[in-house]
């Protein structure tokens, strides 16, 4: 791939370099116009942490030159200290571990205990 | 055109080596469970990216949503 100049990129990837966290959606947080934006969007908003929102919604470049940087084909995206976190299935699971307020450095509820205790278990 | 659960299911297990997929959907929205002793070490972002490779761009076109679920598999 050349590196020609592309303005739409830059853009993109100064936005997520720029913003601690960072989500690409389908509309916007007040009106998230896909279920699964929906549902990230709540589950950041529930955490109270603030974050940038981007629409891919209003041209088709930001969606595709997204994928490009990111490697990853859905939305929605979350960015966080400018690392790829995921779409809305790993957002929601890690909600669901507490490893999400871990990723975004709030006071953690409960960590996830330790790495992969029910292969130990079965293996024993 | 309507995408049948089964199809998506199959070319899982093909494309992932070891891998088990559920996958349901209504021929448009699919979810996968899917498991795979490859999926050893990586981490949740890395295992979702294999499973979304298996079908490249049909993401978002012809499979317009793909919710996943991945487990490591025990080595039997």
């Amino acid at each position: 791939m050349s590196e020609t100049s592309n303005p739409m990129r830059e853009a993109i990837q100064s936005a997520i370099s720029e913003n601690p966290v960072i989500l690409f959606m389908k509309g916007t947080p007040e009106a998230p116009a896909c279920g699964f934006s929906a549902r990230t969007v709540a589950v950041l908003q529930s955490l109270d942490k603030p974050f940038a929102a981007v629409d891919i919604l209003p041209d088709p470049r930001i969606r595709q030159e997204l994928s490009a940087i990111s490697g990853w084909p859905t939305i929605p995206q979350l960015f966080v200290d400018g690392e790829l976190v995921g779409g809305c299935d790993i957002v929601m699971e890690m909600y669901q571990s507490g490893e999400l307020h871990s990723a975004l450095g709030l006071e953690a509820t409960p960590p996830p205990a330790e790495d992969a205790p029910i292969s130990i278990e079965n293996r024993l | 055109m309507a995408v049948d659960p089964q199809e998506l299911k199959s070319r899982i297990e093909a494309g992932i080596p070891g891998a088990r997929a559920e996958v349901t959907g209504d021929g448009h929205h699919f979810e996968a469970v899917v498991s795979s002793s490859a999926f050893a070490g990586l981490t949740r972002i890395a295992q979702h990216r294999m499973v979304y490779d298996v079908f490249g761009s049909e993401i978002g076109d012809r499979i317009h949503a793909l919710s996943i679920k991945t487990t490591e598999a025990e080595t039997v």
